[in-house]
């Protein structure tokens, strides 16, 4: 084995060894659990990783999407469309709270009545031309007219094609081939191509879902909990080279900063 | 009619790290310094303070930090061909927009360029044939690595940097960059410490014999004071570290390394919220008499000066020198003309890596530059003959912190909504990374800058235009250098699944590339292939001066930073030692 070999060797598995055995996955059973692969699996030859089976069980906590103290920008129609979409492009289902649930439509609300949705760093000179995909979002309309055009078009849409119904009125099988339209650019909202409208949606809900808590959605950190990010701690200094720590600590919102410390300190039960 | 203000002898445009070395280094000598800085003051304390610097939102989606493209952007077209439009927000690169420009909010990552790339032309000419850089403009640099060593070590000396010499005076050290060119001294500091992704590509390439190390990074490891007598305390891998301020002081920034220093020297003016419109010069443009500004409240300044740096974000000088009619603008059909030639930005691809659940990846941890690394296929370290490209591409995991906004890894064919996104979305977060490729980009005719005919900036000015897309070269890099990483992607524990991304065309401001974008001003050893010299000095206009990445006659795959700053040093000395003297022509044209 060359020098380098073992100084890589070395480096690895000094992580894994340096774990409690109650902390590597499986517990005690699992002492240094990949140490013995002399042959791992060949990435790529077969299709391992397709994606996880969606959890289809009952939904997880709250169902009904928290209440602002007043709506700043949203009106209540726009509002009803924004939760019915956010509630099937991160839905509650086995996993959790979706995005509906977690606050999105107040995140959405206020960045629309904000910097951002007033075109905040964008450029909205004209004059204004469809362009290549290679030249990007060519559109001159700044957030807040972008959904409130949106929106507006999506309702009238469902009500021409969907007997007098608006988005939010529709059950969830065709909310669902609605947004499916949208997103293969099928369904046109009046003069706004529905591809856009969706991938701005979609942004704006994985906006909402992961940015911290104080911005409105995210509430109780539901998005955060689904993948297991930890938040705003300010060092992981002393477990950065713990390799393959199940990293367990509850998350930490900007909000928590009263109460915040490093992510690596001694916890009073002396556990991560 | 702008207000005219007392004069000075210098006007330093911008106050990133080339601006803030030579800023403070003439000002020690005695030169009355004015720097102008587009943006506003940001320093550590207060505005970067915790936890509020934590917010993945406000940095890295809403661009706390980047250049503001409500105000100035650029406009871009693949091909001639096409009308350019604008990019209507940042997305292809993050220029800076504040006090420390890009520097600010950088990632850390600090590479020396090896001894092939700064005569690249003559090397792999002599080597291969002139037929491997046909149809290509990249050319030789008219420094030498020799040149500029001192200099990457007075850099690396003020930033901090971490790292292993792998090759210390020619002698080859175990855990180093054994291919990395000779260094008179150590790294200031040792090593980062290693995320656990990048430990297992660690040990994957070193089991296929390749060379494996830690990234340099000024990201300081330990309680350090760097040449300027300024503190800097060690990285804690918190994770919010490209994009975003540093609220620990181990990031290295002009704002910690070098402003500080600048403003205790009593000839040293700094002023915030100040817009450089152009360079003025005399009617027969051959001599620069100062610049005009906009300040916050929208009044036009004229500052006088006897010499002018222009060291604004890379490309952004370029457009000055259009803006002020310095040198004359390239033209593509004649390849005549030097101001906006050998537009480079960098040959990117990856693998996307998915791993079982029993490797947890905590990519939250992590810091800009925190990454391993290797050069085995890069520069000229493997035989091109059969390849027909030149240069290469670093390959590294690097772990820069996961904000879960931007970082959602999914495997394709993932469904891009409901249920069974969300799903993915918990699978694969902690249980996947990139496994990244930074290759070198040649400069080529059709790749330049000019001034866009139609769209105006905040100040009515017209917006820099970009004419670019990738070259045969640079999709043969990419496409080599991909498969070399998947060879250590297979090698991998833990790995189930591993999907390759080559760069293909077009090349699009759709997504983000890297922040390095070179050329339009480069840097030659006549007027007839450059527009300054091996100092940074107009041909036209001997008393501008830049210094940047637009000095690159073409990209290395390395990260532009060290060598920005190892330029700032060089040019600073023969600015003291001859320039004051006798002001002029520092290079017979």
């Amino acid at each position: 084995m060359s020098e380098l070999v073992s100084l890589w060797r070395r480096h690895v598995l000094s992580g894994l060894a340096a774990l409690p055995a109650a902390l590597l996955p499986g517990g005690a059973r699992a002492q240094a659990p990949h140490a013995g692969h002399a042959a791992p699996p060949a990435p790529g030859a077969t299709p391992a990783a397709t994606p996880a089976t969606p959890a289809t069980g009952p939904a997880t906590g709250p169902t009904t999407p928290p209440r602002p103290q007043a709506w700043l920008f949203l009106n209540p129609l726009e509002v009803e469309a924004v939760e019915a979409l956010m509630g099937r492009l991160l839905p509650a289902d086995g996993n959790g709270p979706g995005a509906r649930e977690a606050g999105g439509a107040i995140f959405l609300d206020r960045q629309l009545a904000g910097a951002w949705g007033a075109g905040a760093h964008l450029y909205t000179k004209g004059p204004i031309a469809r362009g290549t995909a290679a030249q990007g979002y060519q559109l001159g309309l700044a957030p807040a007219e972008l959904f409130r055009l949106g929106l507006a078009q999506l309702d009238e849409v469902c009500r021409q094609q969907q007997g007098g119904r608006r988005f939010a009125e529709l059950d969830t099988a065709t909310q669902d081939q609605v947004i499916t339209a949208l997103e293969k650019n099928q369904l046109a909202l009046g003069p706004l191509p529905g591809g856009i409208f969706f991938s701005q949606m979609m942004e704006a809900t994985l906006e909402s879902f992961f940015a911290d808590p104080i911005h409105g959605g995210n509430q109780d950190m539901v998005g955060w909990k689904l993948v297991g990010f930890p938040g705003y701690y300010s060092s992981y200094f002393n477990v950065i080279e713990r390799h393959n720590l199940p990293y367990n600590r509850p998350p930490v919102s900007l909000a928590d900063h009263a109460h915040a410390r490093h992510g690596d300190s001694a916890a009073p039960e002396g556990k991560l | 009619m702008a207000r005219t203000l007392p004069a000075t002898d210098v006007v330093i445009i911008g106050s990133g790290w080339s601006g803030g070395i030579i800023g403070k280094e003439l000002a020690a000598a005695g030169q009355r310094v004015v720097m102008l800085e587009r943006g506003a003051p940001q320093w550590t304390s207060p505005d970067w303070a915790p936890p509020q610097v934590h917010d993945e939102l406000k940095y890295d989606r809403r661009h706390e930090m980047h250049q503001n493209a409500a105000k100035e952007t650029y406009t871009f077209r693949n091909a001639t061909s096409e009308t350019a439009l604008p990019m209507r927000s940042f997305t292809f690169a993050y220029p800076g927009d504040k006090l420390g420009g890009a520097g600010a909010h950088w990632a850390g990552v600090t590479y020396r360029f090896d001894e092939v790339e700064f005569r690249l032309r003559s090397h792999y000419t002599q080597k291969y044939g002139a037929s491997i850089l046909e149809g290509l403009t990249s050319q030789d640099w008219p420094v030498s690595y020799s040149d500029l060593e001192p200099y990457y070590e007075k850099f690396e000396r003020l930033a901090g940097t971490s790292g292993k010499a792998g090759n210390l005076r020619g002698q080859k050290i175990v855990g180093g960059n054994p291919f990395e060119a000779p260094r008179q001294s150590e790294y200031p500091n040792p090593p980062m410490k290693v995320p656990f992704a990048a430990a297992l590509f660690g040990e994957s390439a070193a089991n296929l014999g390749l060379h494996p190390f830690i990234q340099p990074a000024s990201l300081v490891t330990r309680p350090y004071v760097n040449s300027e007598g300024l503190q800097m305390s060690p990285c804690a891998y918190c994770g919010f570290c490209a994009s975003h301020g540093c609220e620990h002081f181990a990031k290295a920034s002009p704002n910690i390394c070098i402003l500080p220093a600048a403003l205790k020297q009593p000839s040293f003016e700094l002023r915030t919220n100040a817009h450089v419109l152009r360079i003025e010069l005399t009617a027969d443009r051959k001599r620069a008499t100062g610049v005009t500004y906009v300040d916050a409240a929208g009044e036009e300044l004229f500052q006088p000066a006897e010499m002018v740096f222009s060291c604004a974000f890379a490309i952004n000088n370029a457009r000055l020198f259009l803006l002020s009619g310095i040198g004359t603008p390239y033209d593509p059909s004649t390849n005549e003309g030097q101001v906006g030639r050998n537009f480079t930005h960098q040959s990117r691809g990856n693998v996307q890596l998915f791993f079982s659940e029993d490797f947890h990846l905590n990519p939250f941890m992590g810091a800009g530059a925190a990454a391993v690394t290797l050069d085995d296929y890069n520069g000229d370290n493997f035989d091109h003959g059969p390849l027909g490209f030149v240069g290469g591409a670093y390959v590294q995991i690097q772990v820069v912190g996961a904000g879960p906004i931007t970082f959602r890894p999914t495997p394709p064919g993932t469904p891009r909504w409901g249920s069974a996104y969300k799903a993915a979305l918990k699978r694969y977060y902690n249980h996947a990374i990139t496994l990244g490729t930074s290759g070198a980009s040649q400069a080529q005719r059709g790749s330049y800058l000019s001034l866009d005919p139609t769209y105006t900036d905040a100040w009515g000015q017209p917006l820099l235009r970009i004419t670019h897309d990738y070259n045969e070269q640079d999709l043969k890099l990419s496409n080599f250098v991909v498969d070399r990483a998947m060879e250590i992607a297979k090698g991998m524990r833990g790995v189930q699944q591993a999907v390759p991304n080559k760069m293909r065309r077009p090349y699009s401001t759709a997504t983000y590339q890297t922040t390095h974008l070179t050329g339009g001003t480069i840097m030659g050893d006549s007027p007839a292939n450059s527009a300054v010299n091996r100092y940074g000095q107009s041909w036209d206009v001997p008393n501008v001066f830049t210094v940047g990445a637009n000095l690159f006659p073409q990209n290395a795959s390395w990260n532009p930073t060290s060598t920005i700053g190892a330029l700032s040093y060089f040019v600073t000395e023969k600015v003291k030692n001859e320039y004051l003297r006798t002001p002029g022509p520092l290079v017979p044209a």
